[in-house]
């Protein structure tokens, strides 16, 4: 089985008196620890297909089945468990909340699943450590480089050992050398601990680290091929 | 699930993050808050001093007084005539069923000679029923007796302001004091008893048995009549019969006609006393409402604030939907920001409150009394204004879209 399926699926947007089709028909099959960019310029739809992977929107049609369950009929709240329980996001802005220390940013998603003061601690700071970034539990995101605040979002992914990694153009506030190594970063990730990465960008040098590439245009996937 | 000390430190953090404008959210609420407490405060007060002085008078109480008699053609004023009898006033609890007792008085100015020191004080010829219609009783020695009364023997007992003029502190019993030159024997000393609700001393007094006070002190034209005379009802329910049978009692008893008008006039000092209750009580009320309107506007206050502070954090908001918030954790985050600021500014408020109804009661002499009760009253409201407020900012907050959220610049 899958880890994610995607099933015909189309969103459908109302803009005035006209319909616009975001996705058109979309059906991916991703396994576990699969490490896949999604390519294709502005408009193409990829954002829309990542936010409905990421639970946070549905399809107007066609079904999402995530770990063999179908997430499309699911409530607000429903929905929220399987992003706290099974995904972890990435973003190009980073995301982190202010006047909060990198070490709560990455309790943060454990608080949301209950867990307890002293195990979310030991955890968040397990996981600050696989990014690379002990000693720094205590910083405030205004106090950390770019690449370190993009370390802390990943360890707050990381943190709930959810399955998938959704990484939406995560380098694209980064330079060159940075990019590279919040790359290999996903790499190493993807490799030791089997998690799955799908990344969203347009630039070829950074989908080149990924072993699968899919693209599209106009609401439609276009290609589906292995990086060589 | 929801973990209330993690989110009150969130809540805390939050409000922290802009002093000035939780400091003047909060603001409002003490402002109300304060209102509230000193203006229950002062009505309060101003009940509980009706309140005394309706029990320093004695309950169920009514005063008769003679006169406004008809001589000529003209009509005198009430107590113009001695019209009352000490036989009227014994007649009235024979004969009227809703009057439980009466205390005829005659009473005169006098002045009172206790060896070196003299006063001049109101002496009160009357029954020893007085001590019951007043509801007064003694801190030393006896009361005098009927037969004291039959005899119009020379007996007194003192009020407290008496006793310290003329006695200081030595002890009054059993001493022989001059009134008006007639030698009187202290028996016993009235307990404190205050101001009257017209502002007399009412522990400036002598009680003599009434004969005496007609015969020796006060002799008139008129044998056996009395100033006036205190009736107390059987209940409050009963004031009203007991002025009824009262009035037709005194009517026959002085053989006025059908068409002629009363020589007495039967007064509800009671009623009156209870009247003045009612209205300082209703203006309690009136002034706690008043000041609850600025409790409102402080609510108001805190749910403008909160629904600035959500449009600025849509983008937090949206972190946290993103990372799993459910729709209660995101509710409950914002719903005890607001709770906070109006517990705190409660609290604070109620601290306001109570100094400020001390600093007026010692400055402008207004009784206030701060109840317990209007503490956790203020307490309660403010709290219930947080949660009424900071309720709709909570939920338009939870009902965010997380996408646009998460995109919010």
């Amino acid at each position: 089985m899958a880890l994610i399926e995607t099933q015909e699926i189309t969103r459908t947007y109302q803009l005035g008196d006209v319909e616009v089709n975001a996705l058109n028909g979309v059906s991916v099959l991703i396994e576990k620890g699969e490490f896949v960019s999604i390519m294709g310029p502005s408009g193409s739809g990829k954002s829309t297909f990542m936010n409905i992977l990421g639970c946070l929107d549905k399809p107007s049609r066609g079904r999402y089945l995530l770990d063999g369950i179908d997430v499309s009929t699911m409530g607000r709240d429903q929905l929220a468990q399987i992003r706290n329980r099974k995904l972890g996001f990435v973003f190009q802005g980073f995301n982190l909340l202010a006047r909060t220390s990198a070490l709560e940013n990455v309790e943060l998603p454990m608080f949301y699943a209950g867990i307890g003061a002293d195990e979310r601690r030991q955890r968040a700071l397990e996981a600050l450590g696989m990014v690379g970034l002990q000693g720094r539990e205590a910083h405030y995101p205004n106090q950390l480089s770019g690449g370190q605040q993009q370390r802390v979002a990943i360890a707050r992914a990381l943190v709930n050992e959810a399955p998938i990694i959704l990484a939406d153009e995560p380098t694209g506030n980064l330079d060159t050398r940075t990019s590279e190594e919040i790359m290999a970063l996903f790499v190493r990730l993807n490799a030791d601990s089997k998690i799955t990465i799908i990344l969203v960008t347009h630039e070829p040098d950074i989908a080149a680290f990924s072993r699968r590439a899919i693209r599209f245009m106009d609401g439609r996937l276009i290609s589906d091929e292995e990086v060589s | 699930m929801t973990n209330i000390p993690w989110t009150a430190r969130l809540a805390l953090r939050a409000l922290r993050a802009n002093k000035m404008r939780s400091a003047l959210t909060m603001l409002g609420i003490i402002i109300g808050v304060a209102a509230v407490i000193a203006m229950l405060a002062v009505g309060t007060g101003a009940t509980m001093r009706i309140s005394e002085q309706i029990s320093s008078m004695g309950s169920n109480l009514l005063i008769i007084l003679p006169g406004s008699t008809t001589s000529g053609g003209m009509r005198m004023g009430a107590g113009t005539q001695p019209t009352l009898t000490y036989q009227d006033a014994q007649d009235i609890p024979v004969e009227c069923p809703a009057v439980d007792a009466v205390a005829p008085v005659l009473s005169g100015a006098a002045q009172v000679v206790y060896g070196r020191q003299n006063w001049s004080t109101v002496v009160t010829g009357t029954t020893p029923s007085m001590l019951y219609v007043r509801d007064w009783s003694l801190s030393e020695g006896r009361a005098f007796t009927d037969a004291d009364v039959q005899n119009a023997t020379k007996v007194c007992l003192l009020g407290q302001t008496v006793v310290e003029n003329l006695f200081g502190d030595e002890d009054p019993y059993g001493k022989i004091i001059k009134i008006k030159n007639l030698p009187f024997t202290v028996i016993g000393v009235l307990k404190a008893k205050g101001q009257s609700a017209i502002g007399q001393d009412q522990d400036d007094t002598i009680f003599i048995p009434l004969t005496t006070a007609q015969r020796k002190l006060f002799g008139t034209a008129f044998p056996g009549m009395v100033r006036i005379i205190l009736v107390k009802a059987k209940s409050t329910g009963e004031l009203n019969d007991a002025q009824d049978q009262i009035t037709s009692l005194l009517r026959q008893r002085h053989h006025i006609g059908p068409r002629q008008d009363d020589d007495f006039t039967v007064r509800n000092l009671t009623q009156m006393m209870q009247a003045a209750e009612q209205s300082t009580r209703i203006m309690t009320l009136l002034l706690g409402a008043i000041a609850s309107v600025s409790l409102l506007v402080g609510g108001i206050g805190i749910m403008n604030i909160m629904l600035v502070s959500i449009t600025e954090r849509t983008r937090e908001i949206g972190i946290r939907m993103a990372i799993g918030a459910k729709t209660w954790d995101i509710r409950f985050q914002f719903l005890m920001e607001a709770l906070i600021m109006s517990l705190i500014g409660g609290t604070a408020g109620i601290a306001t409150g109570v100094g400020s109804s001390a600093v007026l009661s010692k400055i402008a002499g207004w009784p206030a009394a701060v109840s317990p009760f209007s503490i956790l009253l203020a307490f309660g409201f403010s709290g219930a204004v947080g949660i009424f407020f900071g309720f709709y900012p909570a939920y338009k907050a939870s009902l965010l879209n997380p996408i646009d959220a998460l995109r919010y610049e």
